[in-house]
Parts: C-alpha cells; structure tokens; sequence
C-alpha cells in the first residue's frame, strides 16, 4: 500500500508502466525444433491441389466479394484459379498467403494482388497503380503494362511485367525482384533498401534515387542518376543470375547481358545523423 | 590553517554508458573510417545465392510451392544478434538464433542456405508468434 499516494497521481496508464516500459531490444524467445515434421505451409493455410483447377466469373461481383470466393475455393482444395470478367476491378486477389496457381483474363485497376505471400498469379492484361504493393513470396507476370509505383514495398518474390511500367517502380523494396521487359518510368528504385530491379528497356530520370542499398541493372539508356545512386561492376555471377532470372521471367531470351549496366547504392546516405555538414551537402 | 574537509557526495544514480565499438580497436570498412562510426550488419545483403549449395529441404520447398528457384529466400542470410549467428524473420520482426547444436561452415554462401532451411522450418513450425496472433486476432 506504500505506493498507493504515488499511483493516485498516476493515469491509469502511467500505473500499469506504459510510459517508463523500455520498448526497444526486447527479445521474444520461442523455442522450436529444427527437426520438427517437415512443413512447407503455413500454419493454418489451405491444402490445394494445382490440378484441381476451376473458372470464377466476377463480372458481377464487388471485390471484396470477388476475394472472399477466390478464400472459398481454396478452402475446398481447388489450386488452380481462373479469373474471368476482372475488367479493371481494384483490389482484385489482395491478401492471399497460400500456395496457389491463379490467372486473370483480363485487366486489374489499382492495388491489384497486394499483400501477397506465395501464389504464382499470371494477368494476360494490363495492371493500374501499385501492383503487387507488399508482396512477400511468390511470382506475379503481366503481359502487358503496368502502372505506377509497380511493386512498392516489396519484400520478396518475382514481380515480372512484360510491358513498361510507370514511374516509381520498386519504391521502398526492402527484397525480391521486380524485371522489367520495356521502359521504366522516373524515380525507379526510389528510396530501396534491399532487392533487385531488372530492366531491359530505357528508364527514365533520377534512377535509385536515395537508395539505401540493393541492385538496378538497366540494359537500355538511364535518363539520369538519382541521389546516392553509383555504378558498379557486373560480375559473371551478375550474369549467371540475370540469365537464369530472364528465363524464369520468360523474357529477353536473346539479350546481351554484358551490356547490362549495374547501379548500387554508393552508401553516402548511412549513418546519415553522424556524417560531416559538407558530406551531408554532397549525398542531398 | 586546518584543513577543512571536504564531503564527497556520492551520486545516486550513474548514467548508464553506452557501448560503442571504439575506431581502432576492430578491423573497419573504409565507409566506417569516413564516417567514423561502426556500421551494425556484417554481411553483405546484396549477396547472390550460389544455387549449388541448395539443401535437399530447400529444394522440396521450392517444388511444393510451384516455383522455379529460391524466390523470397534469395533474400535471407545468416546475420549475428547478440555476438550469436541468427537468422531475420520479417514475419515475426525479430532474430531467431540459431542453435548451438548446427555447426556453421567457414563459408557464408554455405551459412546462408542453412539460415534460409531453418527460417522455413521455423516459420512454418506451429509454435511461431504468428501462429497465436492469428488464433487471437484472425477476422475471415
């Protein structure tokens, strides 16, 4: 009962040590055996067959309701999905964290595919803004072209477009790889932490503009470098990687991948508060 | 004159000092020398996986998802938490540790296929974090 007159001042909050808590370097320990059974899904996913394979018309459908059936199928096994009628629709196949083969005949609108973590998802369309925002794992192809900000945040996975994309393609991608088959737009690669962006055709100006880390590789013209972006030497495992990453990607089969240029982060940017006023003017 | 004598207050509460890796002591970067602090990670996250040293798990993994190579795991390397090898669950936000059991090869393209094997295994395993969040929190 001591502290009674010192926690009447308190809120209720303060009391329960919400503001003195340390919220940083906590460790959480889990303990799991790396023998366990092997398991290649998630806990709580559904088990699918790709040869179970069904259609889905949407034309008369909202996406949410849309999504929830594409969640119902699923459920029942089916692993193969054909979407018909997407016409344009928005969030169209956002949130799916299972195995899964799905195709879309037709074109998405805006956010597209986000938050996505393991289907192989083919769009023999174009795609609006935002395509495959957030994708984890997985392999997403569109046969045509794609929008802006095409594949921002990504963490992991393939994200393909055959076309040409719009301006700030892999925006704050923190992993995977986005390829490109035509053109890119400005500022491609703007603010990546991590990851990969192939691109066979021009790109457009401030290319990996403020980039933290991670790799650009451009094989037509760079309309012009952005902040803290530098080239680098292609190395033959550059090569042996672009080749067999052009062959998943079904694209750029004859192309000359010596001539591939390769941009990185020239890491002026790190540890930005303790750098020297002059060097901060230079990295700006 | 006698000499006054002088009470030495003690104080009550020391500010903690922080540990920092003093310049000079450790073999730095070039970047860590212009800058003049020491950069956290020590590997290099640009990496690219040498396909030869896939596990035989990782490969059952890759052919059960449907893929035709690594895909998100080209992204994952065998970093160092707490002077310990670990490995960055992104799903979880935090370093899983590997155990003292596994003996690490003296060669990180090595060290990272045994990272991605056990980050699978542990994402997939029904006792990782998600797992109660999900029972928790899980709407449709």
């Amino acid at each position: 009962m001591g502290n009674l007159k010192t926690t009447e001042k308190k809120s209720k909050a303060q009391s329960m040590g919400m503001h003195t808590e340390v919220l940083t370097g906590r460790t959480q320990q889990k303990f799991f055996n790396p023998d366990e059974a092997e398991n290649f899904y998630y806990f709580g996913t559904y088990d699918v067959d790709f040869n179970k394979r069904t259609d889905l018309d949407v034309l008369n459908m909202s996406a949410p309701e849309a999504n929830k059936e594409i969640d119902n199928l699923m459920s029942q096994g089916y692993g193969t999905i054909v979407i018909k009628n997407p016409q344009g629709k928005h969030s169209l196949g956002v949130g799916i964290l299972n195995k899964l083969n799905l195709i879309f005949e037709g074109s998405l609108g805006y956010f597209g595919m986000g938050s996505c973590d393991g289907p192989i998802v083919r769009i023999n369309g174009r795609v609006g803004w935002s395509c495959a925002e957030n994708l984890m794992a997985g392999k997403v192809v569109i046969e045509k072209n794609a929008g802006s900000c095409f594949g921002a945040a990504i963490r992991g996975g393939d994200l393909i477009c055959k076309g040409s994309v719009g301006a700030r393609t892999g925006i704050d991608m923190k992993g995977g790889t986005i390829i490109i088959g035509g053109d890119a737009g400005a500022f491609t690669g703007f603010m990546m932490q991590r990851g990969r962006i192939i691109i066979l055709g021009d790109v457009g100006i401030n290319l990996g503009d403020s980039m933290y880390d991670g790799t650009i590789f451009v094989g037509g013209e760079i309309g012009s470098y952005g902040s803290d972006a530098v080239d680098s030497e292609l190395t033959s495992s550059d090569q042996d990687w672009l080749r067999r990453k052009l062959k998943v990607a079904e694209i750029g089969e004859n192309f000359d991948l010596s001539k591939m240029k390769k941009i990185v982060a020239g890491k002026k940017l790190w540890n930005y508060d303790n750098l020297e006023p002059t060097e901060k003017k230079g990295a700006i | 004159m006698p000499k006054k004598k002088t009470k030495k207050i003690k104080s009550k509460s020391k500010p903690k000092k922080e540990k920092k890796l003093k310049l000079g002591t450790f073999k730095e970067t070039a970047r860590e020398k212009l800058i003049g602090q020491h950069i956290g990670y020590r590997y290099d996250v640009n990496l690219l996986p040498d396909y030869k040293k896939i596990t035989p798990f990782l490969k059952k993994y890759i052919e059960a998802m449907g893929w035709d190579d690594l895909n998100w795991l080209e992204d994952v390397h065998m970093g160092y938490e707490e002077d310990r090898p670990a490995v960055f669950c992104r799903n979880a936000n935090g370093w899983v540790t590997i155990p003292k059991s596994i003996k690490l090869p003296n060669n990180q393209q090595d060290r990272d296929m045994i990272a991605r094997e056990l980050l699978v295994k542990f994402q997939m395993s029904p006792k990782h974090p998600l797992v109660d969040l999900k029972k928790a929190y899980l709407k449709f």
